[in-house]
């Protein structure tokens, strides 16, 4: 008679749900098990792995050349990035660089993919958080991106577009026509998420004081990128230690205050329109000159080991590799900025509502293929 | 106790390099097998503060390509990475992965990047570590080093000690076998774990 069922429903201040691995809001098979009391969250664990392919033993069994269009597979919706990343950490192995000319198309089209990266965030972000329209207008604007990819590689997605030494490909007859026709069409649209989001109630009630991140808690978690500027740490490695073109161009670093998924939000907003300034700058003067560096045919680099790191739109990408003097790595270490973003889920999560874990895994801005390589 | 590991862990590079000196190549200079430490020996600021407060592990200092590297005896990696992020300012730990040689006397190396914001500069750090050995877990000095010492575990099966939570975390918990030592095959799977959860013969 103690225990009827009313009784324990009562008594019972702590339940277990799952969350995915199949939900629409988790962007991909990520499975959240959320301890609640009521709707408060009391703590969560991820489960993830759904997505592994074990890229890092494939490329113990691939030549340099060969690994190259793998790291695309990554972070997909970024993979310009993790090409340019992979492309810089082996030329460094091998002692040498890319030309001027190749650093610059490098340098444009990787900004040009952090717009597209971030558009497809803010797109998806809004769209769980209740706000449907952002989306229709960021897929209109990064179709504009992925049309210059597609007429620059033949590819949208998974670009490959870089080779080991500089690029494959010239630019085609009117990339720098296009490119900056984007850069004059680009901005107004920026302002106008802005009028749709940034000063919208409903989308400050959801935002503010949402999945709070210090600053010395973000550098204790490992947090990179976007987030960790958003708690206030100005730290970007593209002005830290630039790598392709970066040191050329003038850009500003924002920051956020008090580290909530509002200003994550406004970080990113603001890194798109510097993204905009740095392709402004690049495309103006792209030098002329050859676009491959003097690479032999056959890779071999030299016994040894290198940590090469970008700044990818998601956080610090990073590339450990370790040769062992023959066509294939010994070793590929990435350094996946989502996956080690995602661990402070936890900590940001809990106290807040179960309709806040959604928000907050939003603003991470995570990609499973990365996650799980 | 450091004294006992710093004689342990000394001989263990030396003894590596006639190994390698030994190798029958014709014409080119004798090439350093991987995993042995590689480039130029460093000494700078960071390597006196470290001699000075732990004279007795017997720190290695090296430079390749502009980066510098330490190797470290595995005992001492929790004191050592407290004192460069709290002393010297490495407060990122960047990233935490390890290698696998198995041709060496301690078959893994465990490595850790750190960064520092203040001096704007990067740091290798690497422990050797044999088979049945463990390494001390740096979750103390980083809170982000969780689930990259859980990935290492599940990767290469290097434990890490006083881990509060250190289980799988890619592959499934009953997942037999540790991917990326060089000893596993790249077609090589648990067979009966693909048998008994996905009901397929074979996941190839």
């Amino acid at each position: 008679m103690a225990t009827t069922p009313q009784a324990t429903f009562l008594d019972a201040n702590e339940i277990v749900i799952n969350m995915g691995p199949q939900h629409p809001s988790t962007h991909g098979v990520l499975r959240v098990i959320l301890k609640l009391d009521g709707e408060k969250v009391l703590g969560t664990e991820c489960v993830i792995g759904y997505l592994h392919r074990g890229v890092e033993k494939i490329a113990e069994h691939r030549t340099y050349v060969q690994f190259a269009p793998y790291v695309d597979r990554m972070d997909y919706v970024a993979a310009v990035s993790n090409g340019l990343g992979y492309c810089e950490a082996v030329e460094k192995l091998l002692n040498t660089e890319a030309p001027p000319r190749a650093r610059y198309v490098r340098t444009i089209l990787t900004e040009l993919n952090r717009i597209s990266s971030h558009l497809l965030w803010l797109g998806t972000h809004a769209l769980d958080l209740g706000a449907i329209t952002p989306l229709f207008y960021t897929f209109r604007e990064r179709e504009e991106i992925l049309k210059i990819f597609e007429n620059y590689c033949g590819a949208r997605l998974t670009t490959h577009a870089f080779r080991i030494g500089g690029l494959q490909y010239e630019t085609y007859d009117g990339f720098e026509e296009q490119v900056k026709a984007f850069c004059d069409y680009f901005p107004p649209k920026v302002d106008e998420y802005e009028t749709l989001l940034t000063g919208n109630r409903i989308w400050l009630e959801r935002t503010k004081g949402v999945g709070i991140l210090k600053a010395d808690e973000a550098i204790d978690m490992c947090v990179t990128g976007p987030v960790l500027r958003a708690s206030g740490v100005k730290w970007d490695l593209r002005k830290a230690q630039p790598y392709a073109a970066y040191s050329d161009f003038e850009f500003d670093i924002p920051t956020g205050e008090n580290g909530d998924t509002f200003d994550r939000y406004m970080v990113r907003m603001q890194e798109m329109r510097q993204a905009i300034r740095i392709v402004r700058q690049a495309v103006a003067k792209i030098p002329e000159g050859p676009i491959m560096g003097k690479v032999p045919k056959i890779l071999k680099p030299p016994v040894g080991e290198i940590y090469h790191s970008i700044e990818a739109p998601k956080g610090e990408l990073g590339y450990y590799v370790v040769s062992d003097g023959s066509t294939q790595p010994y070793r590929v270490r990435v350094r996946p900025p989502c996956f080690i973003n995602l661990q402070s889920l936890d900590r940001m999560c809990r106290g807040h509502l179960v309709a806040d874990v959604v928000a907050i895994i939003g603003t991470i801005d995570i990609v499973l293929g990365e996650v799980d390589r | 106790m450091a004294a006992a590991s710093a004689a342990a862990a000394a001989p263990a590079v030396p003894a590596a390099k006639p190994a390698a000196e030994a190798k029958p190549h014709a014409e080119k200079p004798p090439l350093a097998s991987p995993g042995d430490p590689v480039g130029e020996p460093w000494s700078g600021e960071i390597v006196e503060a470290l001699k000075k407060t732990f004279p007795d592990i017997g720190v290695q200092a090296f430079t390749y390509l502009k980066q510098n590297y330490l190797i470290l005896p595995r005992e001492s990696i929790v004191p050592v990475a407290m004192f460069l992020k709290t002393e010297l300012h490495f407060t990122l730990l960047a990233d935490l992965t390890a290698a696998d040689y198995p041709k060496r006397e301690r078959r893994f190396d465990v490595v850790y990047q750190l960064y520092s914001f203040s001096r704007n500069e990067r740091l290798r750090v690497k422990v050797q570590v044999g088979e049945q050995e463990s390494v001390e877990s740096v979750l103390p000095v980083w809170s982000g080093a969780d689930w990259m010492e859980r990935e290492v575990f599940d990767m290469f099966g290097i434990r890490f000690e006083h881990h509060p939570n250190l289980k799988r975390i890619l592959l499934p918990e009953e997942w037999e076998g540790h991917p990326l030592r060089k000893d596993y095959g790249i077609l090589q799977q648990d067979q009966r774990w693909v048998q008994e959860n996905l009901h397929i013969e074979s996941g190839q």
